[in-house]
């Protein structure tokens, strides 16, 4: 699933962007530390680094606020999950989705996923946080980090009445329309296939609990009666054990491969969907300066024509970078996608095909069984 | 002497006219008893007695004031006529050997002689019967015992002289106090006798007492006035324990002995004593009564009075052990020996009698005898029926096959009810054609299983029980909802019918019922009436309350047969858990259900993301997963029935079955009760006959003779009734157990084929999905 674009960087990075690695999660008390492992360009060395998910906030933001690159606001930005921590409420564990389950795997999977894209950007691996944030042992400072025009609720108070703004570009209007259409089904098929899930979980339980039950139903005692019975217990306790297994490695696979891919998936959607909101901002933007200087005043006039050239040309940065972007990440997610869905079918085999061999030595086990 | 005869009596008393080779073998043991009882205590016992003569002239000197405090005096030096008593024992032990050969002299007094050296049993039988036949018969003892402790060399000139006057009094005290029979007239009379015998024979004293212990039915009194006095233990103890062990085993029925027993053993005899006493009270359980008391009376003899009591705790389940056919050191070896045989052949005599003891909260030590010979009876029985069940399992294979299928509402609203067509093949020769047809409603079935349980239930079988009626399920039925529950619910149901009749018709004798084959065969079944007790929840809760009962009783009766004892519990942990299995693979059938709907929910969701998708191939591949999962969907909802019908409804098959066999425990438990009643009637008879017999009423004894003649009928056939069904359900619950492991593997083979199918399935699936996937450019 990782997303590779070497050849588009130039890399600034003095690692290695597609083998950045979260090795391991720590629990510092309620934080979680994510060791992050990644490989030096010159020479076979390592960096490893603490970083816990303030530091990630941080990269983030420092990744938002470079007023200096042209059409920046025009950049699909890796999506960064949401805040997990140890004890996390149920209602933000209902928000990871995915990402809420098992021992947090899934989780700096994301993280992983969000580093290597960060570092495979052309535009956002130049800058000098991410270089901080992978190879620098100390905490990046704790600076608080400002709410800004990124901040998905501000952009949540008025994004209803800028969202059906007409847009002046075509390809940006299909864009627009398109991503709100998947936007919506990748959600449902996300929420869909997590129900799966977890279900498969709760059978996997529920196997278990099956299968101790049946070896408390082992009487002891030579009585031959008994003894077959016994066996029979154990032997379906067996059957049951192994089923468990499988249907535990079926919700890993779906969990591991499909579940993750579509997770993204889903906050990529997103993400292209905040970037388009920007630009469509900058657009109402754009249209009310050239309102202001056509009424403007002729005191006022240049002035306005300034703002209304500011703004014009920001708008067409963005738009530049924005087609780029989103012709870039087309083809990304199709691979993407492709990939997830062939290493859930791989898995998923291997799965099955385990499993069926499994029945077939119990089914002979069984049909070995002999009782007068 | 008294004393000794009592001491070695043969196990089976009251068997002596019926069975007399096992009188001859259980006296063989008991006189090998004697012997090798004898023959370690003696020495020490000896010793004893030369410290004894002092004692004794101070006992005779009590004796000799007041009669009425004499028992009194007496019992505050016991060991002192302990004393006494054992020398005698020991001597006695030798001779016993002549006693036979001065018994066999004894011409007239030859059957009684016998019998009191044996058991004074058949004396006591007599004396049940006929009054004055009674005291000739007293006087004969009277005259044999003597000349036995003549014989024994302890008295020497002494006995005949001494011992008749005493005898005469108390005849000539019993007619005067023919009717109230209080205790000082008794104890005077004790008194009398110890006074004189204590002077010149001791254990004239002692046969004296024992006489008055038997012969009278009012031995009691004598007991009640020594009860103030601890010590009367030590005089019991050689006299009582021996004495009143053999009387009142015989005279089991008589109330009076029963008194005295009951009563007084608990102060006089403490608990040991009072428990053989209390065996004593069942006619079967005299073989115990005697061994037991062989043991308690030699240990008495050698051991000092107050280890008596602890000794005596001991020697009872020592019994118990040497029924199991464990040598046990405490009982000389002898029980060990002997004791096996005799209780191999009395283990289900006693088996019966000990929850009787039981329940009268008696008896502490006897149970685990009872329960050891039981045990040791189960074990032969076992094997037997092993041998039984193999051939059984031969004929067991019927060529018999029953489906039901096709079920069909008939008629609308709430008078609609549904029929199903029952299909036989088979080629037994009962039944007229190789295939029948019929079509019953579910009520049929259950009146079916009315007949059945009815017919067969009471005989300890284990009536397969049909699906309980299900309001909610059938009133959907009925009501015409055509969702997936109602289908699911008549799908069960079908199935269950199904192997419900299977299970019938594979039970060798259910299949034999008229009522069966009618059933399968007959066109037009009469309506079943009354199945409404069996509705649903309520049927369910009946067992359960059946069951309850039964536990309850048990508690009090399980001692009895360790092998239905360990059963029952095992019947009650399997219904525990086969009752948890069950809730687990519902909710694992609920938990797949859900997983089917989910799984349906994300293929379509996964068919709109592929219809909004752009990308031509990815689109083409999303759509081809909504299909796959479609397929899925389907497997999974399979996956839910095959749980349901290989497990759910297996599990709920054998919840109900326990709850059948619990039903032949139940069965087995009446039987019993029924028998225990017959018997307690048939003492109270008895008991009522003995008063008839004082009250001198021949009108009314010939009348309670007849009841007593038809209960003690009754009681054989109860006891006859009871084993049978215990037979039965030992047998019924063996083949359950056999049925049980083969219904789970076949059940369990077509669920792993189901299993192994769908993961084929499965496979096929993504194998199919796989190339589509890649094929995204």
């Amino acid at each position: 699933m990782m997303m590779t674009e070497e050849n588009e960087v130039e890399s600034t990075l003095s690692v290695c962007g597609h083998n950045i690695q979260i090795a391991e999660v720590l629990k510092d008390g309620e934080m979680l530390s994510f060791l992050i492992v990644s490989q030096k360009l010159s020479g076979t060395g390592e960096y490893h680094v603490h970083r816990n998910y303030d530091d990630f906030e941080w990269l983030q933001h420092n990744l938002f606020c470079q007023e200096d690159v042209a059409g920046i606001q025009g950049v699909i930005f890796p999506p960064l999950p949401a805040k997990a921590q140890v004890n996390t409420a149920a209602k933000v564990m209902k928000q990871l989705g995915f990402l809420s389950l098992g021992e947090w795997q899934p989780y700096c999977k994301a993280l992983e996923v969000f580093l290597q894209q960060v570092a495979a950007h052309s535009i956002l691996s130049k800058n000098k946080a991410v270089e901080v944030f992978l190879t620098n042992p100390d905490s990046p400072g704790k600076q608080k980090v400002k709410k800004n025009i990124f901040n998905r609720l501000s952009q949540a108070v008025d994004g209803m009445r800028k969202e059906g703004h007409k847009d002046v570009d075509d390809f940006f209007q299909t864009a627009r329309d398109h991503n709100l259409v998947l936007t919506n089904c990748t959600k449902t098929v996300t929420e869909k296939l997590l129900e799966v899930v977890q279900t498969e979980q709760k059978i996997a339980v529920a196997c278990g609990h099956f299968s101790a039950a049946l070896l408390l139903c082992v009487e002891p005692g030579d009585d031959p009666n008994k003894q077959a019975f016994s066996k029979v217990c154990v032997k379906l306790s067996e059957v049951f054990e192994s089923m468990k297994k499988s249907t535990t490695g079926v919700s890993e696979n779906d969990v591991s491969t499909m579940g993750l891919g579509l997770d993204l998936e889903s906050r990529y959607q997103e993400a292209i969907k905040e970037m388009l909101f920007r630009r469509t901002c900058k657009l109402v933007e754009l249209e009310h300066a050239r309102r202001n200087a056509e009424k403007a005043k002729p005191v006022k006039k240049a002035a306005m024509e300034e703002l209304r050239k500011a703004a014009e040309t920001e708008f067409e940065d963005i738009s530049r970078v924005a087609k780029e972007e989103i012709t870039r990440f087309e083809a990304v997610r199709v691979k993407m996608l492709q990939q997830a869905m062939v290493q859930w079918c791989e898995k998923q085999l291997l799965t099955a095909k385990e499993c069926a061999d499994q029945f077939t030595q119990h089914l002979e086990v069984f049909r070995g069984m002999n009782f007068k | 002497m008294a004393t000794s005869s009592e001491r070695s009596p043969p196990p089976f008393p009251d068997d002596q006219d019926v069975q007399d080779s096992e009188e001859v073998q259980g006296r063989e043991s008991d006189e090998d008893d004697g012997e090798d009882l004898f023959g370690s205590p003696s020495d020490p016992a000896l010793t004893q007695t030369d410290t004894s003569p002092e004692p004794i002239s101070d006992s005779s000197d009590l004796l000799m004031t007041p009669p009425d405090d004499i028992m009194k005096d007496l019992l505050i030096e016991p060991i002192s006529i302990q004393a006494e008593s054992k020398p005698v024992a020991e001597v006695i032990v030798e001779p016993s050997e002549e006693f036979d050969d001065l018994t066999n002299n004894i011409t007239a007094a030859a059957e009684v002689t016998e019998i009191s050296l044996d058991e004074p049993s058949d004396e006591f039988d007599i004396l049940g019967s006929e009054a004055e036949a009674q005291r000739e018969e007293v006087v004969v003892v009277a005259e044999v015992s003597p000349a036995a402790a003549a014989a024994a060399g302890g008295g020497g000139e002494v006995p005949t002289s001494v011992t008749e006057p005493p005898d005469e009094e108390m005849l000539d005290d019993v007619e005067q106090e023919d009717l109230e029979i209080s205790p000082a007239p008794i104890i005077n009379l004790g008194g009398e006798l110890f006074t004189s015998s204590t002077t010149t024979v001791p254990p004239a004293s002692e046969i004296t007492a024992d006489l008055l212990g038997d012969f009278l039915g009012e031995a009691p009194p004598i007991a009640e006035p020594k009860k103030a006095a601890p010590a009367a233990m030590d005089l019991f103890d050689d006299d009582g324990s021996d004495l009143f062990a053999d009387p009142h085993q015989i005279k089991s029925a008589k109330h009076p002995q029963r008194s005295l027993f009951e009563e007084p053993d608990e102060d006089l005899f403490a608990e040991p004593l009072g428990a053989i006493s209390k065996k004593t009270t069942s006619k079967e359980s005299k073989s115990v009564t005697i061994t037991a008391a062989g043991p308690l009376a030699d240990r008495s003899f050698a051991e000092p009075a107050d280890i008596f009591m602890e000794e005596a705790v001991v020697t009872a389940p020592s019994i118990s052990t040497s029924s199991s056919s464990i040598v046990d050191p405490k009982t000389n070896g002898v029980h060990a020996q002997e004791a096996t045989d005799l209780f191999a052949e009395a283990t289900v005599e006693l088996s019966l009698d000990s929850p009787q003891t039981e329940r009268k909260k008696e008896a502490m030590t006897k149970p685990p005898a009872a329960a050891a010979a039981a045990a040791a009876a189960s074990q032969q029985q076992a094997l037997e029926e092993l041998d039984e069940e193999e051939e059984e399992e031969q004929e067991d294979k019927f060529d018999i096959n029953i489906s039901v299928k096709d079920p069909e509402k008939i008629g609308d609203g709430m008078n609609a009810y549904m029929a199903y067509k029952v299909c036989t093949q088979t080629t037994l020769a009962m039944f007229h054609n190789k295939t029948l047809t019929v079509r019953r409603r579910f009520s049929d079935f259950l009146g079916l299983y009315e007949k059945l349980s009815e017919k067969h239930g009471p005989n300890g079988f284990i009536v397969p029980p049909p699906p309980e009626k299900n309001l909610l399920g059938m009133t959907k039925v009925k009501v015409g909802k055509e969702d997936s529950s109602s289908a699911d619910f008549l799908e069960r149901r079908r199935g269950a019918l199904e192997r419900y009749l299977q299970r019938v018709v594979n039970h060798p004798s259910l299949l034999q019922d008229p009522d069966v084959r009618e059933f399968l065969e007959r066109e037009e079944l009469p309506r079943a009436v009354s199945t409404q007790a069996l509705s649903g929840a309520g049927f369910l809760k009946m067992l359960n309350r059946a069951t309850d009962a039964v536990s309850k009783m048990t508690i009090k009766m399980n001692e009895s047969d360790a092998w239905f004892e360990e059963k029952l519990q095992e019947v009650e942990a399997a219904d525990q858990q086969f009752r948890k299995l069950h809730a687990l693979v519902e909710s694992l059938v609920v938990h797949r259900k859900e997983l089917s709907g989910n799984t349906a929910s994300f293929a379509k969701s996964t068919a709109m993301l592929g219809s909004a998708e752009d990308n031509t191939a990815l689109s083409r591949a999303l759509s081809q997963l909504a299909e796959v999962e479609d397929k899925m969907e389907q497997l999974h909802q399979d996956q839910a029935t095959a749980d349901t019908f290989n497990f759910a409804e297996l599990i709920a098959d054998y919840i109900r079955l326990l709850g059948a066999v619990r039903g032949s425990f139940d069965q087995r438990m009446k039987a019993w009760q029924r028998w225990q009643d017959a018997q307690t009637m048939l003492q109270k008879k008895r008991e009522a006959e003995a008063k008839l017999l004082w009250a001198n009423k021949p009108d009314k004894l010939q009348l309670v003779k007849e009841e007593i003649v038809e209960w003690e009928a009754k009681v054989t056939q109860y006891e006859r009734d009871f084993e049978r069904v215990s037979g039965t359900v030992r047998k019924e619950v063996l083949r359950f157990e056999k049925e049980k492991t083969k219904n789970f593997k076949t059940y369990i083979l077509k669920y792993l084929e189901s299993l192994l199918q769908s993961q084929q399935q499965l496979i096929k699936y993504w194998e199919a999905f796989l190339p589509e996937a890649k094929a995204i450019a």
